[in-house]
Formats: C-alpha cells, sequence, structure tokens
C-alpha cells in the first residue's frame, strides 16, 4: 500500500508512530499526482516545492514534539479558498491573475493544524455547476470512468481525494457542491450547518447558501477535518458563536433508538432504480443496528429547484459586480470608455454558465419583478424550512439520495442546463434550510459507478450525522474499493 | 397665480467613527490615495463586512435626538449598480428595514415653531471618490472614504420655503453637533445636502413635478439654489411650460441650477437584503443607556439660555444654533456674568467678524472676551476703543490688557490733566461758547469731539461732559 492511499487518520497514526513522515507522505501524493494528473485534471494550480516546505516544517514540528490534528497531511483546496500569495481563479478567466493578499479563515485553520496545501482544485467557474465542466481551465475526471464527470462544482476536490493525489480536500456546498462530487466519485462529502464554518475568504457565489466543508475518504476523517475548520470568526458576521462538540465522540455511539426519516418525496418517479435500492439499503442497514425508521414528508421540496434557482442566481448577479476590470482581476485594455470597459471585461471574463445565472439574477431583483421571484422564492424557502422543523419533530436524522443518477458523461448536460439543474433536486433543500448534510458511499451500480447515501440533520446536529454516517459507513461495509484509475496507474 | 413651494431634503452626514463602518480601517481624511483600505472595503473576493457597533449607536442616538421610532429589528440591504468609486458594484445600505423612521423635528420660524418631519433615517457606507486628470484621459480612484459611516436623513416635504429648508438644515446639524457624531463640515463633504422641490398652486392637494437639487456645499448655497430654484419652476409655470422632473447641479458661480449632464437613466438598483450581515437587533436595555448617555440638545440648550440667562428668544437662538458657540457664549458667561452684554457682543462685533466662519477659528478665545467687556464696565477704557481693541485682538489673539497697555488706549480719567484741556478747548473756541451759552447745547457735542480728538479718543466720556459743564458755567 503507498502513502497517498492512505485515509488522514490512518496517516495521522502513521505519522505518529514516526513510521512514515509528512516529507515521504507529500512526496507520494506529488508522484500520484504527476502519474495522473494528465488524466484526471483536478488541479488548477499545484504548489509543489511549497508543499515539500511544509511537510518538511512540519516533519521539524512533530520531532519537537508538536501536535495537530492535520500536522503533514497532504490536502487540496478548492480554487475559491483564498490563499495569501497563491493564485485564487475560481475556476474563472476574470480571477485568472488574482492572487489573494490574505488566507480564507479556513485555511489558516488548517495551517494552524499543521495541514500541507498541495494544489488548488478545479471547480466550475465561481461554483456554478453541477459537473465543473464550467471550469476555464481544466474539467477534472471522475477516477471511477474517466469519461464520466467528477461531479461539481467541487470536482476538482473530489478527484483529488478519490484518485489518492491528496488525503482529503475542503469544497464549498451551495446546492450540493460537496455532497454530490463526493457521491459520485465515491468519498465522503459534509457541508456543515450554515453558519459553523467561517466564510471568510470564500469567494461569494450565493452568500446566504455557500458553506465550506471537507471531502474525505470516510467518515472519520470527515470528522478530523471538521474539527479543525468548525468554529465561530469574528469576522463573518454570519457565523455562529456557539461551541463545537467534539465529533470524534458520536463516532463510536451506535444509532439504537435513533429515528431515520425517510421522506418519501425524495423517492418518486426519475429515481434510477440503482440509487433507489442503494439507498433503501441503508435504510435496511442503520435499521439493523438499532435505528427506528419513520415515513416523513417534505411536501415543498418540489418547488426547491424552482427557489434556489432564484435565490442564488440574485445573490450571484450582486456578488459578481465587483469583477468589473477596475481593481483587480482581468481588465480589456482596449476598451475605449467606462461603459466599454464594463461590457468587455465581464463579456470575456465570465463563461457562459456564469453570464447565464448573472442574468437571471439581476431580472429576478429587477422592480417589477422582485415580488414574482425574489421575495416569493424568499417566502417559499421559509416554507421549505418549516418542512424540516416539521419532520424533526418525528425523526433525528433525514436519509435519502444525493442525486438521481450516478455520474454521467462528460458534455451529456452541458448543453442542457435545466436537466443539469434537476439533478440537484435532492441536495438543494439542505442548503435552502442552512442544515448539514452528508454524502456517504452507499454503494455501486452495475456500471461501477459510485451511489452515495445523502444524510441530512437539524441545525448544528453535525455530531449526530457523523454518527449516523459512521453506522451506515461500517453497516454498507464496501471493500475499500480503489478506482479503476488507481489500479491502472 | 400664487404657488406654494414644497421641499424635503435628504442630508448625507459622515458618522465621527474613529473605524470606517464594515472594517477596521481608519476613516481619517487626507492620507495618500488607497493606504486607508484592507480587503474589505476594496471590495475584494472573500471578503466580509462585519457590522460597526458605533454606527448603530450613532444612529439611535440621532434617532432618540429626532423624536423617531428605533426600529428594533433592522437591516442591511444592498444597492447595486456600477460605478469606479464602488468597488463591490453596491453600496451596503438600509432600504425597506431601516433603523429610524417616523421622527420629526421642530424649527424656529416666524413668531412660533413648525414642525418638520423625518420619514426615515438609515445606516450605509460610502463610496470612494475618483480623480480625474485635466491632462489625460485619465481618472484614478481613490478608495480611503469607502466604507465611512453615513447617515441618510430624510425629511418629509414638510418645507414650504427655502428659509425653512436653511432651517431644518441648521437645526439637524446643530443635533448631530450636539451629538457629536458628525464634523458637519459641509465643504468637505462630511455634511451634505440634497433638496427636492416642487411648486403648486396654493389650495392644490397633489404635488408638481420635482426636481431634485445637488452640489450644494454651504447652507447659504442651500438657500440660495432653492430661491433661484423657485423663481425658476414659478417663470416656467406662469409661461405654461411643463416642470421636467430631473436632477439640477448648483452652479455657485453663476447662481444659477443648471440640469446635470449626462444620461440619468432611472436607476434599477436592484434592492434586497444583505445576505452577508445578519438582522441588527437593538434590544432596550441599549436604547435606555443611549437615552442617559444623551447631551443637552439644541432645543433644551435654548431654552435654558432664555431661562437661565434671561435673554430673549432671538438671541437664544443664534447662540444656540452652533454648539461651539454656545459653549463660547457660556465659557465667557462664567468668567463675566453679564449674560445680555456678552450675548449683544457676541451677536454684533464677533459674529460680524467671523463673516460666516467657524467660531473655532476665532483667535479670541471666551475668558478674553470677558476681559474686554470686564475692561469696558470698569471705565479702563470706552466702548469705542473696544471695538478696535476686539479687531486687534482677532488678529493677534493677544489679552485685551496687552493690546490696552501697547498702544497706550487707557482712558483718561485724571481730571486734572483733562481740564486742562477743556480749558485750552473752551478758549479756542469763543464762537462756540457764546452759542453754548445762547442755549444751543448741541454745541456740546462739539466740544467733546474735540477732546476726544485731543485724547485719541481716551477721555473718559462721562468726565468730559461734567468738566465741560462745570467751565462754561462756572
Amino acid at each position: 500500500m503507498e502513502p497517498y492511499e492512505l485515509t488522514i487518520t490512518e496517516a495521522v497514526a502513521l505519522m505518529a508512530d514516526r513510521k512514515l513522515s509528512s516529507t515521504e507522505l507529500t512526496k507520494s501524493c506529488l508522484d500520484r499526482i504527476e502519474q495522473t494528473e494528465a488524466v484526471m485534471k483536478s488541479f488548477i494550480s499545484l504548489q509543489p516545492d511549497r508543499a515539500l516546505r511544509a511537510a518538511a516544517d512540519a516533519d521539524k514540528k512533530r520531532a519537537a514534539g508538536a501536535g495537530g490534528s492535520l500536522l503533514g497531511v497532504p490536502l487540496s483546496l478548492k480554487d475559491l479558498l483564498c490563499t495569501r500569495g497563491i493564485p485564487t481563479t475560481c475556476g474563472s478567466r476574470i480571477l485568472e491573475n488574482f492572487i489573494p493578499p490574505y488566507d480564507a479563515t479556513v485555511v489558516e485553520r488548517l495551517s494552524a493544524e499543521g495541514a500541507v496545501i498541495v494544489g488548488k482544485a478545479a471547480m466550475d467557474e465561481f461554483a456554478m455547476g453541477s459537473t465543473s465542466e464550467t471550469c476555464a481551465f481544466k474539467v477534472p475526471s471522475n477516477p471511477w470512468a474517466t469519461d464520466c464527470v467528477a461531479g461539481g462544482s467541487s470536482g476538482g476536490s473530489a478527484a483529488s481525494v478519490a484518485s489518492g493525489q491528496v488525503l482529503g480536500s475542503l469544497g464549498s456546498d451551495t446546492g450540493g457542491s460537496i455532497r454530490q462530487p463526493a457521491s459520485l466519485c465515491g468519498i465522503v462529502g459534509m457541508k456543515p450547518t450554515y453558519g459553523r464554518v467561517s466564510r471568510y475568504g470564500l469567494v461569494a457565489f450565493a452568500s446566504s447558501l455557500d458553506q465550506i466543508g471537507p471531502l474525505t475518504r470516510d467518515v472519520t476523517d470527515a470528522a478530523v477535518m471538521m474539527q479543525a475548520i468548525c468554529g465561530y470568526d469574528e469576522r463573518d458576521s454570519t457565523s455562529v458563536d456557539r461551541p463545537v462538540e467534539d465529533y470524534h465522540l458520536f463516532l463510536s455511539e451506535g444509532v439504537n433508538g435513533v429515528r431515520i426519516g425517510v421522506p418519501r418525496e425524495y423517492f418518486g418517479p426519475g429515481l434510477d432504480p440503482e440509487v433507489r435500492r442503494t439507498v433503501m439499503n441503508g435504510v435496511e442497514v442503520l435499521k439493523s443496528a438499532g435505528a427506528q425508521v419513520v415515513d416523513v414528508s417534505i411536501p415543498h421540496i418540489e418547488y426547491c429547484v424552482a427557489v434556489y434557482y432564484l435565490i442564488a442566481p440574485a445573490e450571484a448577479s450582486s456578488n459578481l459586480a465587483r469583477y468589473d476590470g477596475v481593481a483587480y482581476g482581468f481588465r480589456d485594455k482596449n476598451a475605449a470608455d467606462l461603459l466599454d470597459m464594463y461590457k468587455e471585461t465581464r463579456s470575456q471574463g465570465f463563461g457562459p454558465e456564469v453570464k447565464r445565472r448573472i442574468l437571471i439574477g439581476t431580472y429576478a431583483l429587477s422592480s417589477g419583478y422582485y415580488d414574482a421571484y425574489y421575495k416569493k422564492a424568499s417566502q417559499v424557502r421559509t416554507l421549505i424550512l418549516n418542512d424540516f422543523k416539521k419532520a424533526w419533530e418525528q425523526c433525528d436524522v433525514l436519509i435519502s439520495p444525493v442525486t438521481p443518477t450516478p455520474a454521467w458523461k462528460k458534455g451529456e448536460k452541458l448543453d442542457d442546463p435545466l436537466a443539469m439543474y434537476l439533478s440537484d433536486i435532492f441536495t438543494l433543500s439542505t442548503n435552502l434550510a442552512g442544515l448539514p448534510g452528508l454524502s456517504v458511499p452507499g454503494g455501486f451500480s452495475t456500471g461501477g459507478l459510485p451511489i452515495g447515501i445523502q444524510l441530512q440533520a437539524p441545525h448544528f446536529h453535525e455530531g449526530e450525522l457523523l454518527r449516523c454516517g459512521y453506522n451506515l459507513e461500517m453497516g454498507v461495509n464496501l471493500e475499500r474499493l480503489l478506482p479503476p484509475l488507481m489500479n491502472a496507474v | 397665480m400664487e404657488f406654494e413651494t414644497v421641499i424635503g431634503l435628504e442630508i448625507h452626514a459622515q458618522m465621527k467613527t474613529r473605524s470606517k463602518i464594515f472594517c477596521g480601517c481608519t476613516t481619517e481624511f487626507g492620507a495618500p490615495p488607497n493606504t486607508h483600505t484592507c480587503p474589505v472595503c476594496l471590495g475584494m473576493p472573500g471578503a466580509l463586512p462585519v457590522l460597526n457597533r458605533r454606527v448603530v449607536e450613532f444612529a439611535i442616538k440621532v434617532g432618540l435626538s429626532t423624536n423617531s421610532r428605533i426600529n428594533r429589528v433592522n437591516q442591511f440591504a444592498r444597492k447595486n449598480y456600477f460605478y469606479p468609486d464602488l468597488p463591490k458594484g453596491y453600496q451596503t445600505s438600509q432600504f425597506d428595514r431601516p433603523i429610524i423612521e417616523n421622527g420629526f423635528i421642530d424649527i424656529e420660524v416666524d413668531g412660533g415653531l413648525k414642525r418638520i418631519g423625518i420619514t426615515r433615517i438609515h445606516m450605509e457606507e460610502d463610496a470612494g471618490k475618483l480623480i480625474h486628470d485635466e491632462r489625460e484621459p485619465v481618472s484614478y480612484v481613490d478608495l480611503n472614504r469607502t466604507g465611512t459611516p453615513l447617515l441618510e436623513i430624510v425629511s418629509e416635504p414638510d418645507m414650504r420655503s427655502p428659509q425653512e429648508a436653511y432651517s431644518y438644515l441648521k437645526k439637524i446639524h446643530a443635533i448631530l453637533r450636539y451629538l457629536d457624531v458628525c464634523d458637519g463640515n459641509m465643504q468637505e463633504g462630511s455634511f451634505r445636502c440634497d433638496a427636492n422641490i416642487s411648486l403648486r398652486p396654493f389650495g392644490q392637494k397633489e404635488f408638481g413635478t420635482r426636481t431634485e437639487l445637488k452640489n450644494m456645499n454651504s447652507f447659504r448655497n442651500v438657500q440660495a439654489a432653492l430661491e433661484y430654484e423657485v423663481r425658476r419652476q414659478r417663470d416656467l409655470l406662469l409661461e405654461g411650460e411643463p416642470v421636467i422632473q430631473q436632477t439640477m447641479l448648483w452652479n455657485p458661480d453663476t447662481g444659477r441650477t443648471e440640469p446635470m449632464r449626462g444620461k440619468e437613466d432611472a436607476h434599477d438598483y436592484r434592492y434586497f437584503p444583505c445576505p452577508d450581515l445578519i438582522p441588527v437587533e437593538i434590544d432596550e436595555a441599549w436604547i435606555d443607556a443611549l437615552r442617559a448617555s444623551l447631551p443637552e440638545l439644541p432645543d433644551q440648550r435654548r431654552q435654558r439660555f432664555i431661562d437661565a440667562f434671561g435673554l430673549p428668544e432671538y438671541d437664544a437662538v443664534i447662540l444656540t444654533e452652533s454648539k461651539e458657540l454656545a459653549d463660547y457664549f457660556e465659557a465667557a458667561v462664567a468668567v463675566y456674568d453679564q449674560p445680555k452684554k456678552v450675548s449683544n457682543w457676541m451677536m454684533t462685533e464677533l459674529l460680524r467678524e467671523l463673516k460666516g466662519g467657524e467660531i473655532g477659528d476665532c483667535r479670541v478665545q471666551p475668558l478674553q472676551l470677558a476681559s474686554l467687556l470686564k475692561m469696558i464696565e470698569a471705565g479702563t477704557i470706552s466702548g469705542k476703543i473696544a471695538k478696535s481693541v476686539f479687531i486687534d485682538m482677532l488678529d493677534s489673539g493677544k489679552d485685551p490688557e496687552w493690546i490696552v497697555k501697547d498702544k497706550n488706549l487707557l482712558q483718561v480719567s485724571d481730571e486734572s490733566e483733562l481740564l486742562a484741556l477743556v480749558k485750552e478747548i473752551i478758549a479756542a473756541n469763543p464762537g462756540q461758547v457764546d452759542e453754548y451759552r445762547g442755549g444751543k447745547t448741541k454745541v456740546m457735542g462739539f466740544f467733546i469731539g474735540q477732546l476726544m480728538q485731543k485724547t485719541r479718543g481716551k477721555a473718559n466720556p462721562k468726565l468730559a461732559n461734567e468738566l465741560f459743564n462745570k467751565e462754561l458755567w462756572g
């Protein structure tokens, strides 16, 4: 077994026992990247020298007796997390040359735990997409079938973790962008409660929905990374000042007596039978571990796509106004005057999906349409939240599919935005309601593609989620299958 | 036809907080361009705003001082538009849930008070500044001012004349200065005012078409611009021409309002609640603490000046219009307990010589003015001499005692010294002496004048009168 195949927890244990150095581990990952990156295309930029310096530093620290939950662990970061001195492109031409003068809070926290940042992962432009295909630079592959998408928008993060390039990654989830690629790539992805993780330094897509979270190879690693990044940050007014639980403690607890809700609306027509079978297997697994299964309803779920695709673009249209060519980023230098500069800079700098969403969002906020679109969507958002509140009276955790189907072929839905939007149907409500969500590998399709199972819990019940996720992981008991790519190389 | 003028004002007041509204950068004025900036006020990707608590406190204080409702829950909204001085592409402001609503203040109008409604007061951030190169087609952007906290104070269209608008503006200015929440400098732009103005035939209920006036950077300009605009609109209406709804700029050089050049498209600002800032929640304890901390306000002080110092209302209004002026008055009265005399001197000599300037720039300190007035009372100098000494004090900042001594201006009250001169004058003017003795008592003025000439104004007028009387009849 190569070091790059280890989980974070395994690697940290080996390093603690001096059986492995961070330098060896990091080199192993860098070698792996060198072998696979031409096919995987997980990274927009790589910082190998910096990573090796950080690894050497971590080894020194460990030798000196210093700890850190991620000391010496090679990770990737979705390229919308600001990194001081390292380009942060958001997968967009318009930020191609942007080098932030500051680290995102989560980056500071990872660094404080001794993590080694290897590179910046590919993503849909400004996190707008479900396949990472709207990235201006690279389209990551699904390591289980490289002609398939890795999912999105944190596709590069998922691909890099699943293919053994790094041990873990941070992504962001606005409508499923962590959970969906994790599901399609056969890894664990967690979206924390809105406000649990600071958004400072996360380049905003839709501010009321965005949340940073980990992508890892198992639930235990997710708990480790969550422990590192969660907590109040005075630089983010929407972060919540509330103590962070010890997530690790939840893992060892069983699910005896836990009420698992099965929301019937998530299992309607259009759901791939293999996905249904996988999720129902997950239900059985938890049931046999002692959980109680409850039938619940989230009646307004059918409005999620409509609500999400009004609120998210509306916020995006405002958040992306700053990319105007004035202070930083791309500018069309041939523009004749101010208006021309705005038009040309934004026409050339943004890709078609981003433009589409800016247009939708601008329209939804326009005078005369605001009440019918943005305001109405905000009201329905409250109804969706209320549905969940009602569900929590009957159950502790909801179990559902992550996506209606396993991964699809690259290019398949790129020209059909509506089909693409509908693929997010099971993940959107989590963000609209601000809930924590977890995607855990549940099995494989007959075609050999991973299928994930989604768990959702009430606000700030991350511990509960990790506990159920861990029990699910144990019960489903997938052999640690390496993607074919891993074996091939 | 007679028209009624309808005016409403929008005031933008920069808050005197040490740091900006959403970041820790200093609000200090006059630094090299783009040095008082950080990722937050530069609108860099990923940066997030954090509300400055002091701004909320200042807004609450202003709300409490304007009889307004403090909205216990209020919210920031984004006002979206593109401009190079606005790095985020939106201004973080308040829209449908402002912090303050439904207030009023009373202004002094001829023979009484008039109540002017305040529609709303909200918190927002200031934009940066563009600097245009005169020679090259280049513009520079300075974002030092970006994020400076502003209160926007919107009045009801309750004012019926430019004079009322002036009084309202002065009163709001005074309140902000008394609260010490704003510098109130119109020239430097820390206190700015736009006006909406329309005319309608007397008796008509509906408002006429309004214009918006901008670029009025002094109190006098506000009044002058409104007066001009009243005439312009009235002339149009009398000619049967329509008033066009547009933004007009006041040109202080020509003394006219001129339509703002360029297209003034009807902006669609696409306001929506700012998702980066949670709603502002204000509890009673916070409001109570701020209420308890409120200083004496202009209206209260005016009343105290009337009650405690026995000043006429007119004096009290003028003296309390500016906190500094009122402080000056009280400092002088503390040393020289003759309020009306201090007031007279300030209202005439002092305000005239300030020529509209700030009392803070005056080189004569209140204690020096008090000394001067004491010298008049003691007969050390005459009132007339005092006026020239005062001018000297304004120029030099020196104490009146020093000036009087240095220039040898002490009043001559020495009887023997004056008597000699009186005798001299009587001897030299036999004709006038006869006239006087013949009953033309007005000639006394001539004798006194002669004496003042010889003493260069220093003769004690009371003593001079006595001596002439004695010599001419004696």
